[in-house]
């Protein structure tokens, strides 16, 4: 065991693989750093920061990730946080991720809390409050609508859209019911097909 | 101090009907913590949605402001606690899990079915918010282009709700 036979073999693995090694600190700090800047969206720095800079996670793995963490309950974010974390440190890593991607976007709606609280009933506060509801409104339809592009397999995929929102807004079934109903229809919908299996991926 | 087990059971059941983003649970989120429990008005869950989008990081930060408005700090600590523990520890099984379903065919059915169904539970919050964002044709008109600028170009949206706010204290603004 002397270090001569021990450092060409450090040095090897160092240059096959990227580094994959990161220390729980390093783990919060990355991700609350995430969490500090990521306005508009996270996804994107999500993506800059673990692929890009750190290389903790490759492309594919990136896109496996997110993938499973939109057919889960929770947002993309915190989602990603624990897959990532898990896949670094364990379940320490998930908690250090997760606790990093929360923090600064908590804190500062813990103030925006109180001051709105405050003074939520002045004009001028009331009057910029109204467009960026409004402004909102449009960003929501703007996901759907990136949504529809990207995730639908087919057509008929609308259905089940329409189908969910009457459920929701017009017979007012609540979340549940409708994630059961309509969720359990489209699932089997889209059951596996024998050409699937004989076929491969598609 | 009473209202802490209800911001528990409230926060815990929004957190697992968040299928596909936060804004799955907002017609069930105005119907508890509006209409139920009081913590705050339409309009008021409404703005700190709305300013929410402007600030980093999950985008359902604004339950903190509810959680601190009905319990104080500690009920912004336990709001954070009950929305993102239940759907974290999920995750975390399903990140251990995963793997060994690559196989099982029905998971890409499962992927391919709450597609369309997660679309429509946003949707269903968009038109749950819109009842009271939208009020006119100026807002009407606010929400509009904000959706044709993101469909054309790509811009930061945080910037376009920030635009909204100017908009709204230029047009909005008792004269």
């Amino acid at each position: 065991m002397s270090d001569a036979a021990l450092n060409p073999t450090v040095e090897a693995l160092h240059a096959a693989a990227p580094v994959t090694q990161a220390s729980i600190a390093q783990i919060f700090l990355e991700f609350l750093i995430i969490g500090a800047t990521s306005f508009g969206g996270v996804v994107p720095y999500l993506r800059g920061s673990l692929v890009t800079k750190r290389h903790w996670v490759d492309d594919k793995e990136f896109v496996e990730m997110l993938s499973i963490s939109q057919s889960l309950p929770g947002l993309n974010a915190t989602n990603m946080a624990i897959l990532v974390g898990e896949k670094l440190r364990g379940a320490v890593g998930s908690i250090a991720a997760i606790i990093g991607i929360c923090l600064p976007g908590a804190v500062l709606m813990y103030i925006v809390g109180i001051f709105y609280r405050i003074h939520g009933d002045h004009v001028w506060i009331t009057a910029a409050l109204k467009g960026v509801a409004a402004a909102a409104v449009g960003l929501i339809l703007s996901t759907v609508v990136s949504m529809s592009k990207k995730s639908l397999s087919g057509k008929f995929d609308f259905v089940f859209i329409a189908l969910t929102v009457i459920a929701v807004n017009r017979l007012h079934l609540g979340v549940p019911r409708t994630l059961i109903a309509v969720g359990l229809l489209a699932i089997l919908f889209h059951r596996p097909r024998k050409e699937q299996k004989e076929g491969g991926a598609q | 101090m009473s209202e802490i087990p209800a911001l528990i059971r409230v926060f815990a059941y929004l957190s697992l009907l968040t299928v596909g983003g936060g804004m799955a649970a907002f017609p069930e989120m105005k119907i508890l913590t509006v209409e139920v429990h009081k913590w705050l008005t339409f309009p008021q869950l409404i703005h700190l949605y709305s300013v929410g989008q402007m600030a980093p990081g999950p985008n359902m930060m604004m339950i903190v402001a509810i959680g601190q408005w009905a319990g104080g700090l500690l009920g912004a600590l336990i709001v954070l606690i009950a929305f993102f523990g239940p759907t974290a520890l999920l995750a975390f099984i399903v990140a251990r899990g995963w793997k060994k379903l690559e196989k099982w065919p029905w998971r890409t059915s499962i992927q391919q079915g709450l597609a369309p169904v997660s679309i429509g539970l946003l949707l269903a919050g968009c038109f749950t918010m819109a009842k009271g964002a939208i009020t006119g044709v100026e807002t009407a008109a606010i929400a509009v282009g904000v959706l044709l600028i993101l469909m054309q170009y790509k811009i930061n949206p945080a910037l376009l709700v920030l635009a909204g706010a100017v908009i709204g204290v230029l047009s909005f603004m008792p004269k």
